[in-house]
């Protein structure tokens, strides 16, 4: 595992193994996509108490399972990156950052917009909802460390103590919300030995979760590409491979 | 193995490489001048000798042990670009309270001699701020004669000090060659003879 | 232990007491915020007991913030934190002195403001007990979680702000069981849960706190 594992260490061998990945997430990622939505929107059956309303959860449940985790998978890319000095974790932690973020604003918006059918208010202090706000203003003080560094290789290990200062304390904040609150309906997915979504509902669930993460991993991966040709622009094989795109690009134009 | 030794140090800085795989070498009885022009990474070199910054590759030993080893500080003196002294305290609060964080058994008495040593009579008890940059380094430059350290390392220590006083430090940095010390110091303006004999260390500028 | 005590904390005592309008403000800033209050929300009685122990709460995070940065901002930019750094005494040891003096120079003043706050405020002798006692317990938290922010964003310039942006979201859990923990000895309740929880936080924040500013400290010097 770890002799494996250790050559991505290396930002060229990094970027390669980005560029081998991109093209089977974004694959998967607009497959199950499209499955998952067009089944949950147009095809699942529709809930007998909430009606139609409900198909909100098709976006907002993986959205809000994945902003967590793409916060954890940040921790543990800056943990990597603290202990074995990985120069990439941290270039991987802050790629996913924004993804993150941006996953923790669709989980928001959508929450908010249920909401309004259901409670009658476009924002409700609901535990899950005001948990994830906190996690969105986390998000935001990780990329705002990082951007406020000049250096930024000091920025990155600066955000990466950040983002397992927030770790730790995600599960505080969970448990603490939640006793300050106690508004949401009961979790609905995690319990599988008794579902109390019918599976008919849940396959296109499940289905969406999964684009969603291939998304996030398409999306992550493409930004750290971007972070390592921004950060190595000096080194030579970077200057190679602008070199190389561009004669393929030149090489085009002649064929047109 | 003796001595203050980088092996294959290698430090970027804002995505800059500085140098690489830069070894070197400071033995007892040794006067070491590091040159280069600005942005070389002289005083990155001198942060990581001194364990205050980790290179990106190599490491860094003082008689065998690491920088992480807390016995490592004990026998090196920094003095770098920051005078390391508190504006709103004086002279001799600032090295009294500097003494004890090292460890030092130092008694008012010495600063007072060390300071008079300077040319500093009379602003032992005036803060900090109140000096002017020239005084402010000597004050920081008398930790020299408080902490019996063999290796001395000095980023750029002659800053704002006047022909006496360099002459001064000229002198300090020839005896504690002489008795078996180390010295390796930064600086824009060459030695002069009464420093001794020297070694001079370049550094370039890398793109 | 008497490097530790001679040199760090009888220093930044020593300083604090150098720069006692510094010290000050950030209380007079507590004043003014918690006076606020009834002027915007109204003196009923009632209203301000319910809204008080936040009020209090609020107005602590916000005023330490202020005084915060003080903790390694001037020790790094005089060059006095690599002193430190190289005196041979371990890093995390320094910063929990550091912590534990500003601990002292900035909280024991509000602890002792708080009679004063707890009558304008209106709160019963029951409350104010409880809301010493998470005071006590909680601003530690404070001391020792802000220390990491302050430790990460002492080298730049512009850092106050941002100071504020990492941390608020970092004691919400904090303000939460705090102000439970006072509402529940208004209504009579024990309020021995919140209290454990907070003490619980304030030992994992003392445990992993001091390693992680002395990591922050070295990203910074680097």
């Amino acid at each position: 595992m770890w002799k494996w594992l250790h050559p991505y260490a290396k930002t060229e061998k990094a970027y390669q193994l980005c560029s081998s990945l991109s093209p089977w997430f974004w694959t998967g990622a607009i497959i199950c996509l499209l499955i998952g939505t067009v089944w949950g929107l147009a095809f699942a059956p529709s809930d007998y108490q909430q009606g139609d309303s409900f198909r909100i959860i098709y976006i907002h449940v993986p959205a809000a399972i994945l902003s967590m985790s793409t916060y954890v998978a940040m921790a543990v890319a800056a943990l990597v990156g603290i202990v074995w000095q990985w120069r990439t974790a941290f270039m991987s932690m802050i790629a996913l950052a924004p993804v993150g973020a941006l996953m923790t604003f669709i989980a928001l918006f959508t929450g908010a917009a249920w909401g309004k059918p259901m409670w009658g208010a476009w924002w409700v202090w609901d535990a899950r909802l005001t948990s994830e706000l906190i996690l969105l203003f986390l998000y935001f003080g990780v990329m705002a460390l990082y951007s406020a560094f000049d250096d930024k290789q000091q920025a990155g290990k600066a955000a990466g103590v950040m983002a397992l200062v927030g770790v730790v304390n995600i599960p505080i904040i969970h448990y603490s919300v939640e006793w300050w609150n106690t508004l949401h309906q009961g979790a609905t997915i995690s319990k599988f030995d008794k579902p109390s979504i019918a599976p008919e509902m849940l396959w296109p669930l499940l289905i969406n979760l999964l684009g969603f993460a291939l998304f996030i991993g398409a999306v992550t991966v493409v930004r750290l590409q971007n972070e390592i040709v921004r950060r190595e622009l000096h080194r030579p094989w970077v200057q190679q491979l602008a070199c190389s795109k561009l004669d393929a690009n030149l090489e085009h134009n002649d064929a047109v | 193995m003796s001595g203050l030794v980088g092996n294959n140090l290698t430090c970027y800085k804002q995505d800059r490489c500085l140098f690489q795989n830069l070894s070197i070498r400071l033995q007892p009885g040794e006067l070491v001048h590091l040159t280069g022009p600005n942005g070389a990474g002289k005083s990155s070199l001198i942060r990581i000798l001194v364990g205050l910054s980790t290179p990106d590759r190599g490491n860094v030993k003082c008689d065998g042990m690491y920088t992480t080893d807390p016995a490592f500080a004990k026998n090196i003196l920094f003095i770098g670009h920051k005078a390391g002294l508190n504006g709103l305290l004086s002279a001799e609060e600032n090295l009294t309270y500097w003494c004890a964080q090292h460890g030092l058994n130092v008694t008012g008495k010495t600063i007072h001699n060390t300071l008079e040593m300077m040319n500093l009579v009379g602003l032992e008890a005036v803060p900090i701020k109140y000096l002017s940059a020239g005084q402010q380094r000597r004050v920081a430059l008398a930790r020299l004669s408080l902490k019996p350290a063999t290796y001395w390392i000095l980023d750029e220590p002659f800053t704002s000090l006047d022909t006496d006083g360099i002459a001064m430090m000229e002198v300090a940095l020839a005896n504690h060659v002489s008795n078996n010390g180390a010295v390796i110091i930064t600086s824009h303006q060459s030695l002069s003879g009464r420093a001794g004999p020297y070694r001079t260390e370049q550094l370039d500028y890398q793109l | 232990m008497s490097e530790l005590y001679n040199g760090i904390i009888k220093r930044d005592l020593k300083l604090a007491f150098r720069q006692k309008s510094e010290l000050m403000q950030p209380l007079m800033f507590l004043l003014i915020v918690v006076t606020l209050f009834p002027l915007g929300i109204g003196p009923g009685p009632d209203t301000l007991q319910r809204i008080g122990p936040g009020v209090i709460w609020i107005a602590a995070i916000l005023s330490s913030l202020l005084g915060m940065e003080r903790l390694f901002r001037d020790d790094f930019a005089d060059g006095s934190l690599e002193q430190m750094q190289l005196s041979g005494l371990p890093l995390y040891q320094i910063a929990l002195c550091k912590i534990v003096t500003h601990w002292l120079i900035s909280f024991m003043p509000l602890l002792m403001l708080s009679p004063l706050l707890a009558l304008f405020l209106n709160l019963t002798l029951s409350m104010y007990l409880a809301l010493i006692v998470t005071l006590l317990l909680g601003t530690p938290i404070i001391s020792l979680i802000g220390a990491i922010a302050v430790g990460l964003t002492t080298g730049l310039q512009r850092g106050s702000l941002l100071l504020a942006l990492l941390l608020i979201p970092v004691f919400i859990p904090l303000l939460i069981f705090a102000t439970s923990a006072v509402e529940s000895a208004a209504m009579q309740l024990p309020y021995g849960p919140q209290i454990a929880i907070i003490a619980a936080i304030m030992l994992l924040a003392l445990a992993l706190s001091p390693f992680a500013v002395s990591y922050a400290l070295k990203v910074s010097q680097n």
